[in-house]
């Protein structure tokens, strides 16, 4: 599924365009620092504009392309944390623990 | 080095004298006798909370609730006449699980017309009525009447709904003035729900002690603020705007909320300036009724303070209520499944959102959420594994861990008035 062609510019990072928290949590633990970064700097700057465009549409009725950006903007925010912070995928000591999302809303 | 005022008994806990100032025994935490005690005590005869109403949107909306330390699974149904009701999780001819989807040790909720028992195909109806046996005339004398679902006493409060194996009041009565205070908040508005679970090796007292106080938070969690931010709050601490204990065995904290929004965006990551909000919630608030400082339940905010950011309400004895001033609430349930075990649930409410910018807010928020809270459960594990050794008995806690002392002295209370009663 395409992204909408004003978001060309992040067509390298589709693999994250993942609808469910668990799939998002899961890429981010499998994936090292450079690549989140290099997402993190592509993404974060077009935050504002991926915002604006899907707010041209009702939230609960996006047509398939914003629907995908929003999916990637919440990847954004799940990589944010170890970019912005933690500097590694995980949260640091949080050894074995865990947390499981049980019930989310789904765009 | 206060910031924020002291009741004139100079002290919160001073405040209250039965709590006493003398290090806590922690034998509560690691004894398994004592965890017994407790379950036959408290768990068994208090009202607990096991979800909300909007779970149960329509006739025949069901969802079960694995209790281990009331010794019990229930199904909790929405009837025909609107009415909600809790069962036993057991069927009346040869006690299978009524109620489970591929695994029977795990929750499940889903929407039927009845009951339809797996093994022998009995049912039964959204009241419990027992209405059909296969092959009936196989049975001696067998009344169906007499043999409808176990039923458990269930109410609601503000759409939380409560169940009790044993009750000694009614829930209104047994949620007291505490409840009273918050009545009218539009909990029944915030229906964008995040719900996150996890089985955590630590005592379910020890997750309460860890969000009843925020004495660790520029400590333990130091590295989520920025640098500058981090060191300034590691210097103030943390100090609540208030406590009240008067509605034992309930509880509550009130806190302020600078971070929402921070006097100065340059404290917090650059993603949440682009997104207004964090661990705090979303900086702006819902466009619903109910939120502005006038309309507020008096329960909230009790010291009327400007800086004004979240109340933590804990309803004895495992359910927590955490208010936040911009318009959302968490809840956490910490429910026991051995003395050094618990099942711990956080879940996030939100207003639903009416656009993208909204939606994304809520989304960094729970995200945050969830980090903060795999901190706060894998140091838990820790500390239970270490009191364990027994080679510390006793712990100070000081004045901003005053719900930690009230809590561990009203779960020694129970179980002592509990046994005394049951031993003559
Ligand atoms: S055990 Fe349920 S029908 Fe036999
Ligand atoms: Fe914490």
């Amino acid at each position: 599924m395409p992204l909408p062609t004003e978001f060309a510019d992040l067509t390298p990072y589709t693999d994250w365009i993942l609808p469910t928290e668990p799939e998002r949590y899961n890429k981010r633990l499998n994936s090292s620092m450079d690549q989140m970064q290099t997402f993190y700097d592509a993404a974060i700057n077009r935050l504002e504009d991926a915002i604006t465009y899907c707010d041209q549409y009702p939230i609960n009725d996006l047509p398939d392309p914003a629907r995908e950006l929003m999916h990637l903007m919440q990847s954004l925010i799940m990589v944010s944390f170890p970019v912005e912070v933690w500097k590694q995928p995980r949260v640091p000591d949080s050894g074995a623990a865990y947390l499981n999302i049980t019930t989310e809303p789904v765009i | 080095m206060a910031h924020f005022a002291k009741p004139s008994a100079g002290s919160w806990t001073q405040q209250y004298p039965e709590l006493g100032t003398s290090p806590v025994d922690y034998n509560d935490s690691i004894d398994p006798a004592f965890y017994e005690k407790e379950r036959a005590a408290i768990f068994k005869r208090t009202w607990l909370n096991v979800g909300r109403i909007e779970q149960l949107p329509r006739t025949g909306s069901y969802f079960t609730k694995e209790l281990p330390s009331a010794g019990t699974s229930l199904v909790i149904v929405k009837g025909g006449d609107g009415a909600v009701r809790a069962f036993h999780n057991v069927c009346r001819h040869r006690g299978n699980k009524l109620v489970w989807n591929d695994y029977p040790a795990e929750e499940t909720a889903g929407s039927c017309r009845q009951f339809i028992c797996k093994y022998h195909a009995w049912r039964y109806d959204l009241t419990g009525k027992l209405t059909f046996v296969q092959q009936e005339e196989e049975f001696f004398d067998l009344d169906k009447a007499d043999y409808g679902l176990k039923d458990v006493a269930c109410d609601s409060w503000e759409g939380f709904i409560f169940i009790n194996l044993d009750p000694q009041e009614t829930l209104t009565e047994y949620l007291g003035e505490m409840a009273k205070s918050l009545a009218g908040y539009p909990f029944g508005k915030m229906t964008e729900v995040y719900r996150y679970k996890a089985e955590v090796g630590a005592n379910w007292k020890l997750f309460i002690d860890a969000f009843a106080e925020f004495y660790h938070a520029p400590v333990l969690h130091q590295k989520q603020a920025v640098k500058d931010e981090a060191d300034k709050l590691l210097t103030y601490g943390y100090e609540a705007l208030h406590y009240d204990l008067s509605t034992s065995p309930h509880s509550m904290i009130s806190s302020w909320g600078g971070m929402s929004p921070p006097k100065d965006p340059s404290m917090v990551k650059p993603i949440e300036r682009i997104l207004r909000s964090g661990l705090f919630g979303p900086w702006d608030k819902p466009a619903i009724d109910g939120l502005d400082a006038a309309s507020l339940p008096p329960g909230l905010n009790p010291a009327r303070h400007r800086a004004w950011g979240s109340d933590s309400f804990e309803f004895f004895p495992n359910f927590t209520l955490l208010i936040w001033e911009p318009g959302w609430y968490l809840t956490y349930h910490y429910w026991p499944t051995a003395v050094d075990k618990h099942i711990f649930e956080g879940t996030l409410y939100f207003v639903p959102p009416t656009n993208a910018r909204e939606r994304l807010a809520q989304e960094l928020a729970a995200v945050t959420f969830k980090e903060y809270a795999l901190q706060d459960a894998n140091t838990l594990e820790a500390t239970q594994t270490m009191i364990a050794t027994r080679t510390v008995t006793k712990f100070p806690l000081n004045d901003q861990e005053i719900l930690l002392r009230h809590l561990h002295k009203v779960v020694g209370d129970r179980v002592q008035e509990y046994s005394d009663a049951t031993a003559h």
